[in-house]
């Protein structure tokens, strides 16, 4: 079930010493990344720690100040943003959307929706659709052409609790049909770090690394988190089982090494 | 009724710049860059100036000037601080060193008008080559990268991660805006260029539900506006720009007006 001409055991994306600044302004400094074929990472990080400004690198919007990012040629990417802003001007409906900028067939983007969850939505302008259901889409959209890996750069902001934690049941659904890697951003650390193979914590560089629960208890973190997520972490720990395709390799011991950078 | 050759070169020259301006209007309006717009045909006079004192065809004056702005523009467009107060000191800027150059040539003092304006009657058979090559030009390039344009209007992240390159597809807009003012300065001048890309996408927002929708329907407008025009200040000897222009306007505030009135019983 796993598609694509790519190697085995090559990343899908790989950062290599990247550094990204905004202007001047440093916002990453040295950074050492690999994403692996059917991986779940979640980047977390306060605000103004890079996440956002990574993931936007990691995709080619924009340049690396330092070093380099390699992607896996041919490399299929569903990206789901923080939020979309539709100009009032832009008449755009569901279905108009999920073609660009690729045709599919109507069949297809059909079963997105309903994938996504948002099964009759397809006529329906864009700008009408409430926050919740923007995101849907946008998910919809990413997941149109199997990617092989979903980036999802804080897609649950602006939803209330029940609404997230809808959305990411319907991405865990995604990703065991897909088979796909998802790196996610996010602010829901007790949800989304439960569900991670490992856990990247940014502020300016890589502070520290490895499974939630590694993270969870680092030093690191706490100093920038502080310790009240742990209980919620435990609370909403639960199983996840992915199997990975006979041709994937990618190593889980090494997923669990924690490291971490000196200050 | 006998139609002299003056007349229906002026209909093919405002048919071909409707047809092409109002299409590209649109992602002016959808990517909100209608000073832009301004700036760059206002830039098209210093073109001319500069034309004339080199003594090189207009069209290839306003063109090499139109892209010179489009491309200060965009570079100054990434640096994004400020860049609204920028664009107000380019528009207008632009627009007065090209007074002053055109001041400066004597010959030209009485053409002004012409090129502030248009000069719809006075289109030659060579201009009405330009004007048709180019509106072409415009026309082929937005259909072929038409989707690559318009999720690059819609994010330029989600054009990015389908691996279009969202600085290139900005890039071929703002050529193509460059080319549109040069090709449409005959016609409708400097002053009133963007507003025959901007006001006719306007007019047809009302009326759409798809992006290819408004972009027909715009240039369905934008051509009606031209030969209505035309045929207007061809009977009560107005000045062919301003009426062709003033024409959109009626068109926008009739499809709003319309536009707003179902809805609110819906």
């Amino acid at each position: 079930m796993i598609q694509g001409a790519m190697i085995p055991g090559t990343p899908l994306i790989e950062a290599v010493d990247l550094c990204l600044s905004y202007g001047a302004a440093p916002v990453l400094r040295d950074v050492n990344f690999r994403l692996q074929r059917g991986e779940i990472v979640t980047i977390v990080g306060p605000n103004g720690s890079g996440k956002s400004s990574f993931v936007h690198a990691l995709i080619g919007a924009i340049p690396a100040a330092k070093g380099q990012i390699h992607r896996a040629k041919g490399l299929r990417i569903g990206y789901v943003p923080q939020k979309l802003g539709i100009e009032p001007s832009l008449p755009l409906t569901v279905q108009r959307f999920l073609n660009l900028p690729h045709k599919v067939d109507k069949q297809r983007a059909n079963q997105a929706l309903i994938a996504a969850g948002v099964a009759d939505l397809g006529r329906r302008q864009l700008r009408q659709l409430s926050g919740g259901q923007l995101q849907r889409v946008l998910l919809a959209r990413a997941i149109l052409l199997r990617p092989d890996v979903l980036i999802l750069d804080e897609a649950t902001q602006g939803l209330d609790q029940p609404g997230t934690a809808a959305f990411y049941r319907q991405i865990e659904q995604v990703r065991q049909e897909l088979g796909c890697a998802v790196l996610m951003v996010s602010h829901d650390l007790h949800v989304v770090m439960s569900a991670s193979d490992r856990v990247l914590c940014l502020n300016g560089h890589i502070c520290c690394e490895g499974t939630p629960e590694i993270v969870a208890s680092a030093p690191e973190y706490r100093a920038l988190f502080g310790t009240g997520t742990q209980g919620a972490l435990a609370l909403y720990r639960h199983e996840h089982s992915h199997s990975h395709g006979p041709d994937c390799d990618h190593e889980h011991s090494f997923l669990s090494e924690h490291r971490t950078n000196d200050h | 009724m006998i139609i002299d050759d003056f007349l229906i070169r002026a209909l093919l020259a405002g048919v071909g710049v409707a047809l092409a301006a109002a299409p590209l209007g649109c992602f002016i309006v959808w990517q909100r860059m209608a000073y832009f717009g301004d700036a760059t045909a206002h830039a098209a006079l210093l073109g001319v100036a500069l034309a004339l004192m080199l003594n090189i065809p207009i069209f290839g004056g306003v063109l090499a000037v139109t892209l010179a702005m489009v491309l200060i523009l965009t570079l100054v467009s990434d640096r994004g601080v400020g860049f609204d107060a920028l664009l107000g000191v380019l528009v207008h800027s632009a627009l007065a060193l090209g007074l002053l150059a055109v001041s400066f040539l004597p010959n030209v003092r009485v053409d002004l008008i012409g090129y502030l304006f248009g000069d719809i009657l006075a289109v030659s058979p060579l201009d009405l080559a330009l004007i048709w090559g180019g509106a072409a030009l415009v026309l082929g390039l937005l259909i072929w990268r038409w989707n690559a344009l318009l999720i690059t209007t819609v994010s330029p992240e989600l054009a990015q991660a389908s691996g279009i390159a969202a600085r290139r597809e900005h890039l071929i807009l703002t050529l193509l805006l460059a080319l549109s003012v040069a090709v449409a300065l005959k016609v409708v001048g400097a002053l009133l260029i963007a507003a025959l890309m901007i006001i006719p996408a306007g007019a047809a927002r009302p009326l759409a539900r798809t992006p290819e929708g408004m972009a027909l329907i715009a240039a369905a407008l934008g051509t009606s506006a031209a030969i209505g025009g035309l045929m207007l200040s061809f009977a009560f000897d107005t000045p062919t720009g301003p009426t062709i222009v003033s024409l959109t306007t009626v068109m926008f505030a009739v499809t709003h007006l319309t536009g707003l009135a179902p809805r609110r019983g819906a």
